[in-house]
């Protein structure tokens, strides 16, 4: 098998032992009439990039998604729990769910699981009580709600870029930018994010995915 | 036997997983006829970069119209290395010293362990899993191949490692040895396609 020793002990390769991680850069933003999310498209062994176009923004309903890091196995079936839920719930209501009941889903598996679970997910979407809402459920599983949301292990990198550049009452287009370009000033840095963005916008006329290729991504000082 | 070598090195030195400095370089000419380069440690290599510098430089002084061969560089190397992992303190990097002396090509690689050997291709890291069968599977085919093939092998290596390698960028710099000279050339970056990415939506 692949490996060498250092000082009698044998050193096996990163990826043959590192759990599949989205490390990760993710975003929502709330606008009028809607919301913004986005996500890089890098899946990691270690540091062996498994799948370099994942897709890490998950439809839970049709006008909720959830923008998922951590564990790729841990975030998938959390997500395909809440979807399986949510189709039950929407059913019995005869009425689309709203974001704030979706992410109180999440919630519920990532706080009572919480010490064998690693998620941190950004549920967002559209519905007619409350418009565009972005909620944060990070590792801790509390849920709270906030005008735009960062996750993942890119988003340390951007935290002051995007306090600094985020406004109140910003366009839809305003927020795409805004997105487009934080996780693209994250993804330069975090060696755990890449590859290219997937931004969605969620309305009450449904949902645009829009795909931003790996040599298209805005850029910024490169030293 | 090739007249020259062909090779590249990444711009990035990491912390971690963070790309902390996007634009160093690795690589460092020795004389007119070596050049190596390194991975690992970039401290450790600015302090063997030093001590080269300043043996070339009293070699010079000697004007003597003799200067160090690539092999005498890599076992000089060699010893330094393993002199310092047999003391437990160990300089992390791997080399690779390259160059064209009185004709001959030569290319060699050391590590922190004191590991050395020598081969028509190498690479370190990731390149040793994924760049290797390529280069290796090239030069079997083709080993009297020209500089530029070399080179254009060597750039879709570099694209699989960038696609594949969470610790890499898409920025690097390509050193030929000839038995004209040591050139190095700007930092470029390969061309890479993510039309696939259009194709894959959700994860089912």
């Amino acid at each position: 098998m692949a490996a060498f020793a250092v000082q009698g002990v044998s050193h096996q390769p990163d990826w043959l032992s590192a759990e599949h991680s989205t490390g990760t850069s993710i975003m929502a933003v709330e606008f009028d009439g809607g919301v913004v999310i986005g996500a890089d498209s890098r899946t990691t062994t270690g540091a062996y990039i498994a799948n370099r176009v994942t897709d890490k923004l998950t439809p839970i309903t049709n006008q909720i998604f959830c923008c998922r890091s951590g564990s790729a196995a841990d975030t998938q079936a959390i997500a395909d729990i809440v979807k399986y839920y949510l189709d039950i719930h929407q059913t019995e209501l005869d009425q689309k769910a709203r974001v704030k009941t979706a992410a109180s889903v999440f919630r519920e598996f990532c706080y009572n699981y919480r010490d064998s679970l690693v998620a941190g997910i950004i549920v967002a979407g559209w519905d007619k009580y409350e418009g565009g809402q972005v909620y944060s459920v990070p590792l801790s599983g509390m849920c709270v709600r906030q005008p735009f949301a960062i996750g993942g292990s890119g988003s340390t990198y951007i935290y002051g870029y995007c306090d600094s550049q985020f406004k109140y009452g910003m366009s839809r287009d305003e927020c795409m930018s805004f997105v487009k370009h934080s996780l693209a000033l994250a993804m330069s840095r975090d060696g755990s994010s890449g590859g290219l963005i997937r931004l969605a916008v969620i309305e009450e006329s449904g949902v645009e995915r829009v795909v931003i290729p790996g040599n298209e991504l805005p850029r910024f000082f490169e030293d | 036997m090739s007249m020259s070598q062909c090779w590249c090195v990444g711009l990035v030195g990491s912390y971690g997983s963070l790309a902390r400095f996007r634009s160093i370089s690795r690589l460092l000419r020795v004389n007119d006829e070596t050049v190596i380069a390194a991975s690992g440690d970039y401290a450790d290599f600015q302090f063997v970069k030093e001590l080269i510098e300043q043996k070339v430089l009293d070699d010079e002084l000697l004007v003597d119209s003799h200067s160090y061969s690539p092999s005498s560089v890599f076992s000089w190397l060699t010893r330094v290395l393993y002199y310092r992992r047999t003391r437990m303190n160990p300089l992390w990097n791997t080399y690779l010293v390259a160059g064209v002396h009185e004709g001959e090509s030569f290319l060699g690689q050391v590590d922190l362990l004191g590991v050395a050997y020598e081969s028509p291709t190498l690479a370190t890291g990731y390149g040793a899993y994924m760049a290797q069968p390529l280069l290796r599977d090239a030069y079997e085919k083709n080993p009297a191949m020209s500089g530029d093939e070399a080179k254009t092998l060597l750039e879709s290596c570099l694209r699989v490692l960038f696609y594949r390698d969470a610790r890499s960028l898409n920025k690097f710099e390509i050193a030929t040895v000839t038995p004209d000279g040591v050139t190095i050339d700007q930092p470029r970056a390969v061309e890479t396609s993510w039309d696939i990415g259009k194709m894959v939506k959700g994860y089912d």
